[in-house]
This record gives structure tokens, sequence and C-alpha cells, in this order.
């Protein structure tokens, strides 16, 4: 950073020549972009990727996961930290030269890449070094056009994601937003022609948007950008923030009846590939709900929380399946008639209460990092006992539980062959999950809840029996989740340990995370951004093609979310605040409300500014 | 801070009281199991053993075959407390989980792999030429390994320093899965062999009848772990990590550089999983991008049990835990009859853990943590 | 205003319960494909005789029209990602070698659309078979690689009138017994040329006991259906012979050191010790086994899991013996697309670069020129379109005998088993040569 010395005086803008950047910066970010195009091109992603098309003929998934990376860089490389009271650089060709830079290095990287490939065989240690990334990399051409082409793809990228800051703000975001829209209607191609058959005219006959489609998308998505249409999203959101009262709840039930309106009507419009898509994210819903309580609410980093997943899949199983394990005494009926799904799950939530006390009881008392490997081992060790042969007269071991009859209501029938009438089971589950889940955070014990997040100490300080508030969070928890199983293996009809992985823990810990932790809106978004586009732990998303990458992708996330937006998509006002202390801190500084003085101690100045913005929640 | 309150505030709560029901049970269970282990050493015919196992018969195992799980409980244990050590003085210092400290293993595991199949390839990995070949191997692993650590805090950690402890927890979640699946992705899925260990060191000893690979292991181990009781102990680095380890704020004062001084710390701990990386290549000829995730837990695990900031604790909660896991299924499981107990190894390492949380929560050695992070 | 609000939550899960109801009615009544309401007529397959060339009725599960310009559909449905991949790539591989090998059907093409993934799970199985179901072209499936697949994946496909032809999956619960008694998973519409692991762990039993003459063995399983499935039938069947079987444990996938394992086996003192795991577990078994007081001198087998070059190529399985499918292709061939399976082989390292890393290529490639022989008798041109029986496609299949295909002459039985039924064992002797080992055949099982 070359001048971002703090000045006092007002905030002017300091105008450069074009070439008056910071070298240095370029050739860290520039490095960097060729490492991680690098990199990208060694995991197989531009080749294995290459058959997926989004806009036919030339743009394919392989070619954007490369082509991605420059235009974003390019950007982030002129992108600075607006500070209050300082000196704001002014935008211009210097900006474009930089992104152009940048993405030039980023560019030799690929096209140094592409020669070594093509005369070094490296190919025993790097998988992915092979002849068809050469083609890939060159497409098609000579080596060398190869080397000159990256170059220029990677430049001019780089130079238009510059471009991006010296176009004025509206611009900026119609033409983000333009790029979003065209990628979006590729990416949900399936999708959208399922709901709507007329939209295939869209598309090309072997997928991807047409040329002429995609420019169409291009422009009508900037022109509503353009006319305001985000910007009059914006204001309805924070209209409805402002907004309190009656007011408030006449809109907030507006939006629940639009939107179970259209959870009710898209499945019946759909195709079953959507519906079972739908499902499955609804699963991912269900359990997220649950962790939702547990961290978002309590704070409590479970990540064994597969394990009552687990225990509802297996105790549903049991109750239902004549496939069962042989040893189990014939008092346990089997409760495969015409509402006995519903007898099932009612035993499956006693049972998996039970478990969460007996999990949550030992390790309640640990600090919270020592409680997130014991839960872990505690989901391990659940998943073995089920595996293991010492129980498999009761759970069939690996053979697992086979034979799960549907669920049963005497007047529909909720059955995996029918994903829709499971979407339908899972959304009613849901509902309940969400009412209970918004009961609880604006109940006295969701209070407790979140002041035990905030400092344990604190709260039993304050007279909150932390130990029981913390133990009602594991088992609230662990009976959403029990749902979840309950459906699972309804839907499923047989289940496995393998099921159960650690993996599957946390994946749902992503999608918490992602969406935003404490957040009910932001939990669901998560579910359908993760679970819908790239797919569970072991269901495919939209983009069937990632498989492979699902994973990477979900660390990669994880961390960037991380360190970059802790607070999720879709932030809890409280948790944010909680996270951005320092930050809430300085800026209030920087305004001088917060009194300079060197006695005025952070807790104090914290009380203030929750004073000044004012909380929710709270006595009604 | 809670035990004080709970200590001041009056009488015993439900959960204490199934806490306490739940230790005496655990512990009575592993007692019984163990009499009645000892038991049907001396005679299979018992009656609980008649009882527990019917017509099948009690197992009974030979001396040898005690010695082999032992040995290997050792070796194992010694590779859990090299990676323990960086989790410990991780934890030590700047007082959260790195999750991902596996992965710096298991890359270290890897590049092992790659430069050994390449000295196979030119003939060096037997006879006189595999004793250059092996110090420049794990030259490498170390190097490798120790980047990784650093990388890791530069790009993932840094950033975090005094956020909300959970969240570099979280992170590193983030890290060891990202970890993981690149290695998966860029050098293919499937386990990859190391080559063959040159003879003798698949020899056993002719009066010990132990594996001199194992051995090696062993020896390899204490001498790095006594390498970083010295650093640690007796430099003046050593001196800057404990001192940031017991007040960040103080040890700047006192003119040390904080960021550096974590930035070596973690450059340590990945020395030391890189050590244990080319170990376990040389034990067990095999790697996966996997092999990480699982010791990682473990070893976090055993510096658990020695008490966590303890060096010498993790080194001694790493031998405990590998004994305990080849020693465990069969001393304390199989008395009850229960088949197929080596299946439920990973239970026993993660009961382990449970146990000792709960009845000795600093460990067996003690902790050594600043106030602040014992909070 | 607190009271308002769990109102509102109360009408819309109301409102949603309602609606599931109805939009369930709907379905029932409604708009559900003619196709997925028989199910229950096709339970007893008609011993039609075969329909070839007369004029279509519509049969019992409707039929398929292919417009001319269209092509006929079929499925693939492998683990080609992640840890199994190994099992199910070459089968898909092999599946579109055997379609471009097949040539056209009455003059229209064969399409296998985008290769599906299984996920080597009984969910992912589940999710792919409904992207298969959603599209009513399609006439039958090569798939799945792993059994817990088959499991959820066998009901949709059978309910939509589709068949499900895998290459690899070989739980005696998706067929049968042996004993002419249907698994308990069995789906009308199921067929598969790889052979039932009763038959696999019937053959190592009997080559233990009889040739090698061994009386006491034991097991190893590594917690996935397939292996467990496997390692209990050979224990059932060794027992049966009259052995004695003293252990039977598993070991995690992820295990390494395999010395506590070993040495709960070593207590039983067996003769011999079965793991019919995979890779890397079987690497360390194989490697610290002889190293365990009490199992120096124990037999290991294994089964064709560890039938992969990867593990043949480590000096410590020298001396083992392996059961599984006879690889000796040599120069049969595939009767219906006149193509050796040494031509095979060679057409799949020109196309692919390697050799497959799974023995079931010569399965899958059976499997789809069945599957497209039944095609072609089940179908009839109507003017320019062509009418495809789905009931016809299976009746011709339950009818399939003295096949002669790449695995060697192949039968359906009643119950989808259409197997060679033929399970070799094969003594490794050294690891340098691995192809003379693989056909240094020491035992072979056909009743």
């Amino acid at each position: 950073m070359s001048a971002v010395t703090a000045s006092t005086g007002m905030p002017t803008a300091v105008s450069k020549g074009a070439f008056d950047v910071d070298w240095r910066q370029i050739a860290r970010t520039g490095g960097l972009l060729a490492l991680g195009l690098v990199f990208i091109a060694l995991t197989g992603m531009p080749v294995g990727l290459d058959e997926r098309t989004v806009i036919e003929p030339w743009l394919s998934l392989g070619l954007l996961s490369l082509t991605f990376l420059p235009f974003v860089l390019g950007y982030t490389v002129g992108h600075e930290k607006v500070l209050e009271g300082v000196a704001a650089k002014a935008k211009g060709a210097r900006d474009v030269v930089a992104g152009a830079a940048v993405g030039a290095l980023g560019g030799l990287g690929l096209s140094v890449l592409v020669v070594l490939v093509d005369n070094f065989d490296l190919r025993d240690p790097l998988v992915n070094w092979s002849p068809q990334l050469v083609e890939m990399l060159s497409f098609d051409q000579s080596v060398g056009f190869g080397f000159v082409a990256w170059i220029a793809i990677s430049g001019a990228l780089g130079a238009a994601g510059g471009a991006l800051h010296v176009l004025p703000h509206q611009v900026r975001r119609a033409v983000v937003a333009a790029i979003l829209a065209v990628l979006l209607t590729a990416i949900f191609e399936s999708f959208l022609t399922d709901v709507i058959d007329q939209l295939e005219f869209l598309y090309a006959s072997r997928g991807g948007l047409t040329n002429v489609w995609a420019v169409v998308v291009f422009v009508v998505a900037m022109a509503v950008s353009l006319s305001g249409g985000g910007e009059k999203l914006g204001e309805r959101r924070a209209a409805y923030q402002a907004a309190s009262g009656p007011a408030k709840n006449r809109q907030t039930a507006l939006f629940i009846a639009a939107f179970s309106l259209a959870m009710i009507i898209i499945p019946l419009v759909t195709g079953k590939i959507t519906q079972e898509l739908m499902a499955n994210v609804g699963i991912f819903m269900l359990l997220a709900l649950g962790l939702n309580i547990v961290v978002g609410l309590a704070g409590i980093l479970d990540l064994g929380y597969v394990a009552f997943f687990a225990v509802g899949g297996y105790t549903t199983a049991v109750l239902t399946s004549p496939n069962r394990g042989p040893d189990w005494p014939s008092w346990v009926p089997t409760l495969d008639g015409p509402g006995g799904w519903l007898i099932a799950l009612a035993v499956t939530i006693v049972m998996a209460i039970f478990a969460g006390l007996v999990i949550g009881a030992p390790v309640i008392r640990m600090r919270g990092d020592y409680l997130a490997i014991v839960t872990l081992g505690f989901g391990e060790i659940i998943r073995l006992l089920f595996l293991s042969d010492w129980l498999g007269g009761y759970f069939n071991g690996a053979q697992g539980i086979t034979n799960i009859p549907s669920a049963d209501f005497g007047i529909f029938e909720v059955k995996g062959t029918d994903p829709r009438s499971v979407f339908y089971l899972v959304m009613v589950l849901a509902a309940i999950s969400i009412y209970i889940s918004w009961r609880l955070e604006h109940s006295r014990l969701g209070r407790a809840w979140m002041a035990v997040r905030e400092d344990e100490s604190v709260a039993e300080a304050m007279g909150i029996n932390t130990v029981n508030v913390k133990l009602m969070a594991f088992v609230v928890g662990a009976a959403l989740a029990s749902f979840a199983g309950a459906v699972f293996s309804a839907k499923v009809g047989s289940i496995f340990p393998t099921s159960f992985l650690i993996l599957v823990s946390i994946v749902i810990l992503v999608i918490v995370i992602v969406g935003g932790m404490g957040n009910i809106v932001g939990v669901m978004v998560g579910a359908l951004g993760l679970v819908g586009v790239l797919g569970g732990p072991k269901q495919p998303g939209l983009l069937q093609e990632f498989s492979e990458y699902k994973l990477l992708i979900y660390g990669a996330l994880l961390i960037w979310m991380m360190l970059n937006r802790p607070e999720g998509l879709v932030p809890n006002v409280r948790r944010s605040r909680e996270l951005h202390q320092d930050e809430f801190l300085q800026d209030a500084w920087l305004r001088g409300e917060v009194d300079r003085d060197e006695s005025t101690t952070e807790a104090e100045a914290s009380a203030n500014l929750a004073d000044g913005l004012g909380t929710n929640g709270g006595a009604s | 801070m809670t035990a004080a309150v709970r200590a001041k505030g009056a009488g015993k709560t439900n959960v204490d009281r199934f806490l306490t029901v739940l230790r005496v049970v655990m512990i009575g269970f592993i007692a019984i199991s163990l009499v009645a282990f000892i038991a049907q050493q001396i005679a299979p015919e018992n009656p609980f053993a008649e009882w527990r196992h019917g017509d099948e018969g009690a197992t009974r195992l030979s001396w040898a075959q005690y010695r082999g799980l032992l040995v290997t409980g050792i070796s194992q244990g010694a590779m859990y407390g090299l990676i323990a050590l960086g989790y410990s003085m991780v934890y030590g210092v700047l007082g959260f989980i790195n999750f991902a400290h596996g992965e710096v293993f298991m890359v270290s595991a890897f590049t092992g792999f790659i430069v050994s199949t390449k000295f196979d390839a030119a003939g060096w990995w037997e006879g006189a030429a595999f004793f250059p070949a092996i110090i420049i191997t794990v030259a490498l692993c170390v190097i490798v390994s120790t980047s990784t650590a650093v990388i890791m805090e530069r790009v993932a950690y840094r950033r975090l320093r005094g956020s909300p402890r959970l969240i570099p927890l979280i992170t590193s979640i983030g890290v060891s899965f990202f970890i993981q699946e690149a290695v998966r992705l860029v050098f293919g899925p499937g386990a990859k062999g190391y080559p063959s260990n040159p003879d003798w060191l698949e020899e056993r000893l002719p009066w010990l009848g132990i594996e001199v690979k194992k051995l090696v292991v062993i020896i390899i181990a204490a001498i790095a772990m006594a390498g970083l009781w010295y650093f640690v102990e007796r430099t003046k680095t050593g001196k800057a990590m404990r001192a940031v380890a017991e007040d960040k704020e103080i040890a700047s004062l006192m003119g040390i550089d904080v960021d550096k001084t974590i930035v070596k710390t973690f450059a340590v701990g990945g020395a030391m999983a890189g050590v244990a990386g080319i170990l376990w290549g040389i034990l067990f000829r095999s790697v996966i991008n996997t092999t990480g995730f699982l010791p990682g837990i473990k070893a976090f695990t055993a510096a658990v049990v020695g008490g966590v900031g303890n060096l010498g604790g993790a080194m001694a909660g790493g031998v405990s835990l590998g004994g305990a896991e080849a020693l465990g299924p069969l001393m304390i499981l199989e008395p009850w009859g229960i088949p197929g107990v080596s299946q439920l190894r990973d239970a026993v390492a993660f009961t382990v853990l449970i146990l000792v949380l709960l009845v000795k929560p600093t460990g067996l050695f003690g902790e050594r943590l600043s106030s602040e992070e014992r909070a | 205003m607190k009271k308002t609000r769990p109102l509102i939550a109360v009408l819309a899960a109301t409102a949603l319960v309602a609606a599931a109801c109805g939009g369930d009615d709907d379905d029932s009544t409604a708009d559900e494909p003619p196709a997925a309401e028989e199910p229950a007529d096709a339970e007893e397959p008609a011993a039609d005789e075969p329909v070839a060339d007369e004029p279509m009725e519509e049969g019992a599960l409707g039929s398929v029209r292919v417009e001319p310009g269209d092509a006929i559909q079929i499925r693939s449905l492998e683990s080609i990602t992640g840890d199994t991949s190994f099992l199910g790539i070459p089968n898909q591989r092999a599946t579109s070698l055997a379609i471009a090998d097949y040539g056209q059907i009455k003059g229209f093409d064969v399409d296998l659309g985008t290769p599906l993934d299984d996920l080597c799970s009984a969910d992912g199985g589940q999710a792919a078979a409904q992207t298969i179901v959603a599209d009513e072209q399609v006439v039958g499936v090569i798939g799945t690689s792993c059994s817990g697949a088959a499991t959820a994946a066998g009901p949709l496909i059978g309910e939509a009138g589709m068949v499900l032809f895998s290459a690899s999956n070989t739980s005696p619960a998706l067929t049968s017994d042996q004993q002419g008694n249907a698994g308990e998973n069995y789906n009308v519409g199921y067929y598969r040329t790889a052979h039932n692991d009763l038959f696999q762990g019937a053959a190592m039993a009997e080559f233990v006991y009889n040739e090698l003459g061994l009386t006491t063995a034991a097991a190893i399983h590594d917690g996935d259906p397939y292996t467990d499935g496997l390692a209990t039938a050979f224990t059932n069947a060794f027992e049966e012979l009259g052995g004695t079987v003293t252990g039977y444990t598993a070991v995690a996938k992820e295990d390494t050191d395999m010395v506590p394992v070993l040495t709960e086996i070593a207590a039983g003192s067996p003769e011999a010790l079965f793991f019919p795991i995979f890779q890397p577990a079987g690497d360390f078994i194989a490697d610290q086994a002889p190293g365990v007081p009490g199992l120096e001198d124990t037999v290991l087998l294994a089964a064709d899991g560890l039938l992969v070059d990867g593990f043949l190529q480590l000096e410590q399985s020298e001396g083992m013996y392996f059961s599984g499918p006879d690889t000796r292709f040599g120069e049969n061939t595939n009767q219906s697309t006149g193509v050796s399976a040494d031509a095979v082989l060679e057409a799949y390292d020109a196309e692919y670069g390697e050799a497959p890393s799974a023995p079931f290529w010569g399965h899958a490639y059976d499997a789809t020129s069945i599957l497209l022989d039944a095609i072609d008798a089940a179908s009839t041109m109507d003017g320019d379109t062509l009418v495809i029986d789905r009931q016809g496609v299976r009746d011709y299949i339950n009818g399939v005998s003295g096949y002669s295909g790449i695995i060697g002459t192949i039968n359906c039985d009643e119950f989808g088993d259409c197997g060679s039924q033929k399970v070799t064992v094969i003594e490794h002797l050294d690891s340098s040569d691995i192809e003379a080992s693989k056909a240094n055949v020491v035992f072979e099982y056909a009743p």
C-alpha cells in the first residue's frame, strides 16, 4: 500500500497518472494469480469440466474455472478499503493498467505451464499433467498459440476487471449483475427448463446458453439493474428492517405466505429431477436448522452433529423395517402399517433427545474447542457402533437396514420413488423446525443462549445456569436432526453406516456458516445454494459435474467466509456485531462517537454502541 | 472461571450426578475388564469367560503376541506424539486447535513418497546409497511440511488473531479439507506405495524379536523430541516462545516480535510433523490423501491426554494413546465377549479422550497454558 | 404483537400440510405416468415367446417410441468419482466401447447420455436414478457399481419399466440365495453379469478346504457391505464343508496399523486368512501378517477387490491366492459385436491410455451388448418410428441362455443372475510379472 497514511483532513481525491501504480502490489497479486491458475489447471478442473457448456460453443465450465480468477483479481488489485477520514485515490486508467498487468502476469503462469507440460513428462506424481491439458490450454492450436493466447486473454480479463473501477457505481453494479445473471441462467438450465418447458429455446441442444440468448439475458439484466431494480429491492429490504410493530408483522406474514405458496407450487410444475433435488435440499435444510440452534444461537461448535441424524435414521429404520437385525426382542414392534411412520417419528424424537442428553452431558462443561473435538469423536463412535459386528444383530452392521417402508399416512404416502411427496413432508417438518427455532430464539431460553454465546462467564455471573441452557441447545438440536433422519430413512428405503461420515457434519456446518450463523433465512439460503447447486456429501446438485471438486470448493468457501465474512451471507444482526466488534469500535471512534479518552474501556464502548444501534429481540 | 463459580455454588446439579455415575461406570467397566482379562490369561475356562464367550472360548495371547502389540502401539504412539507436539505448541501460543495440522503431516508423507520413488527409480533406495538418499528425503520432507505450516499461518490464521476462538478453529477445518482435496485432485486418488525398504530395516532383532524399522521409528522420534526440548528450553527463541505462550502483550513489551515467534512456532510444529510423515512412510510404506485426518485428530487426543502445552506430556500422551489403541480392544472389550473388537479401535481412542477429559481434564501430566486460555 | 407471529407460522404450516395432502392426491390420480402403475402385474414375467418381429401390442409396461433422427436412450450409472472410481470408470468405458462396437439398432443410434454417478451409496444411487427415470425415453441402465446403490436405485428403475443391468454388484440380497429364494432387495427388472457373492465365497471355501487341505480359517472385512457379505459367505461355506472358523473380524478402511487386528486373529491360530478387502488396507494386512506371532505360516487369500495391478505389484502380495472372475478371457468373443476380449482391451488402451483398473470391464461390455440385443429383439418399426416394448426387453433378458460373451457363456436365472458362474483362484508368484500370475489359475469353480 503506497499512500494509506492517515490524514486528519477532509477526504480528498488524489489523482495520479496511468502508470503510476503500485508495482509491488501488482507483482504480488499477479504471482498469486499465476499460482492459483496453475493450481486450478493441475487439479484437472479445466479438462474435467470442459464437457459442460455455459455459453455454446465457446465458454465451458472448465474454461470458466480458469477465466474468472483473472477478472476478479484484476478488480481486487485496485480495490482499497475506504476508511473514513482517509483520502481515497481517484479511479482512472491506472486501475485498468494495474488489472491488465496482474492478468498478464497470471496468464504468463499458464503459458509457462503449457510449454512445460508439452515438453516434460511429470505425469507420474501429477495426474493431470496430460496431453489433454495441453490441447485444452492451447485451444487445439500450436503450443506457441496457447502461450500468447493466455497472456492476452488473462491480461484482457484483468483489464476488464480493473476497468470496473472506472465505471460509475451504478453501471458497475449493473455489469456485475448482468454477468451473474448469464452465469446463473446457464447453471440453472436443468431447473429452469424443468419448471417451464418453453424456456428450452434459450439453450443449445447439447446444453449451454446460445450466443444470442446470452447477449439478450445480459442486456436485459443490465437494463433491469440500471432502471433501479436492484436499488428498489435494497430499499424494500431496508424499509422492512426499519419497520416495526404491526407493519413489520404484516410484511413478515406476506413474505411467509408468498414463500409457502412458492414452495407448494414449484414441485407441482417441476419434473422428478428437480423434485429430488429439492427433497435433498430440504433434508439438509432440516439438519442445518437444528445445527443452527446449537452453533448459531448457543455458540457450541458441535462437529459430531451427524450422530443425531444417524440415531434418527436408525431408530426409524428399526421401528419400521421388517428387515432390521434379528436380535430385537419381539416387543419392539414393526410399524409398517398406515400411520406407523408417525409413531416411529415420535419414538425417534424421544431417542434423539436421549442421545442429546447422553452425548451432551459429558461434553457440556468442556472448553469450546475441546468440545468440538470430543463431539467429533462421539459422531465417529456412534457410526462405528452402527457399523460394528458387535451390534450387527441389531443394526445389520455393514449390510445396513433395507426394505424400510415408505411413510404411510393413510390418506397419502410419502415414498422415495415420489420425491414430490418427500419434499412436502420435509417442508412441513421444516416449517415446524423454523417455528420452533424462531420461538426459541425470542424466548427467555434463546436470550440465555445468546448470552452464553457472547460470554459464558458473564452469563453465569448473571445467574444463568449455563450447563442446563447449553444442554437444552444440544437436546433441541438433536430432536430437529432426528426429523431429518426419519425422513431420510423413509426416503432412501435403506440405511447404511456410510451415510453418516464426519463429512456430513462438516457439510452441515458449512451450510450454517455460509448462510449465516444464527439466522434462519441464512440457513435456508445456505442449504439451497450449497446442496442445491454444488450437492451434498452423497447427493448430486444442479452442477453434477462438480461432484469431483465440491469438497475442495467447500473447503475454500469455508476459509474465505471465515476470513472475509464470518457472519455469513445473510447475517444475524447481533452475531455480526459480535464478530466485528473491533471494526465497529474503530468506525465509531473515527466518527467521534466514542469517547477518545483512554479511560473508556472496550466493554463500555460496546455497550454505548449497542445502545446507539438499538437491539432487537429484547423485551416485547 | 466456570469451575470456580461451580465450587462456590450450592449443591450438585443433575448433570454432576450423571457425570459421577458415568465416571464410576466407565472406570468400573475397565477395571472388571482388566481383571477378567488377567483371569482368562491364567485360566481360559473360568466362569466369567465361559459366561461371556460360550463355546468359542476366550482369547489367550502369548508373550510374543503381547510384545508385538506393545511395540506396534509404541511406534504408532511415537508418531502421534510427534504430531501432537505441533498441536500442543500452537495451542499453547495461540489458544486454538489447528485442525489442519494433520494435513501438514500428510503433505510430508506425500513428499516422501514422491522423492523416494524418484530415488528408487535411480537405484538409490537400497544398499549404501540409501543413507544419503534418506537424509535428502527427510530434509525435503521437513522443508515442505515446515513451509506448509508457515504458509497456512500466513494465509489463513494471521488475519484471525483476536477473533473469537472458534473462528480460527472453523477456518482450520476448511484448510484441512482444502489441502486433503487439493492433494487428491493434483496427485490422484488412491493409495500411493513407497518403494520397498532395504532388507535390514525389515529384519527383526534376534534377541527381542522387534522389527528394526519400528525400533528406528521410536529412536528417531525420541531424538526429535529431545532436540525440540533443547530448542524450547535452552535457546533464546525457545524462551521467546514460552514468553509469548504465557502472555502475548507482556512478551511484546519485552521486545519480543510476537508475529515472528508465532511463525517460528508453526515452523517447529511443522518440522516435527514432517519427521513423523517420513517415519510413517517407512513404517507403513503407503500414503493417501486422508492419511493425515484421523492420525491428526488422534494426535490432538494425545496432546490432551498428556496435557496441552506440555511437550513431554504430548510425547507421553502419544505413546499412551498408541498403547491403548493397540491393547485396549483386546484387553478391555474382548473379555466381554464382544466380537470383532478391532473394528472399534477408533471408538476406543475417542473414549480415552472422553475419559481423560471427564476424570482429569488437565491431562495426565498437567497443562501449561496462559491464564487467558484456561478461561 | 407477539401473539400474531406464531399464528402466522401455524397457518403457514397448516397450509403446507393441506397442500401436501392435496398435491399427493392429484398425483395418484392424474399425472402419474401410466408406466409406473403396473409394476404389480410385472411381478410374474410372462413366459412369452420372444416377441421379435410380430406386430407390437402394447406390453404390460408400455413402450418407448423413438422418432426418426432420434437415438435410443440408455444410461450408465457407475461410481465414477471418489475412492471407488477405480471400479466404476472401467465399467463405464467398457459400456461406451460396447455401444460403439454394436453399431446401430434397426438404423437407430444408441445414446448413452451423460455418465451418471452412483457415488457408491444408497442415497447417491437414488438421486441418480431419479434423474434417469425422469426421462421416459430411457430403456435401460448399465450399473450400478456398488450393491448399496442398487438397493436404492433398483425399485425406482424397476417401477419405471426400465432395466437395471449391473456389471459389478455381487450382493446376494439383490438377486437370490442361489437356492431359489429371492433376495430381500430383489426387484423385477434387475440383472447382473457379475457373480453372486455366495458363489465366490463357496469357491474360496472349496479351494481352501479341499485343494489346500486346510481345516481352520479366519476372515477379515472392512465394513463395506461387499467385503462383509463375501467374508460371511466364505465362513458359512467353510463351516458347511466341515472346517472351523477361528475368527471373524473387521478393520476400518483407514486403518494402517494392522498388528492389533492380526493379533486378534492370531489368537485362534488359523491356517488360512481370507481378507476380501480393498487397497490400501489390504496392503497393510499382507505386509504385516507374516510378522505377527502365530500367523507366520498362515496362507493369505484375497478376492477381486485386491486383484488389481497396484496390489499385485507389491512384493508382500507374492505367495497369496486370489479368487475372482475368470479373467483369462483371451480369445473369448462377444457374439453380438464379434469383438474379442483382446481387441476390447486394445481399444480400451488406445482410447483411454491405460489398462482397466478393475476386472469387471468384460462384464460391463457383455451386459451392454445383451441389453442392446434385447432392445433389438423387443422393438418393431411403426412406419419410420422404432417402438420398443419394455416388457419385451425384460422377457428377452430373462430368456438369455448360452450367450457367448467376453466373460464366457452367460445364462440368466429367474432372479437376474446372468454371470458366467465361473470363479477361478490364482496363485500369485512374482510381483514383477503380474500377467503371468493372473494366468496362473490353480483352481476353477463352476458347478
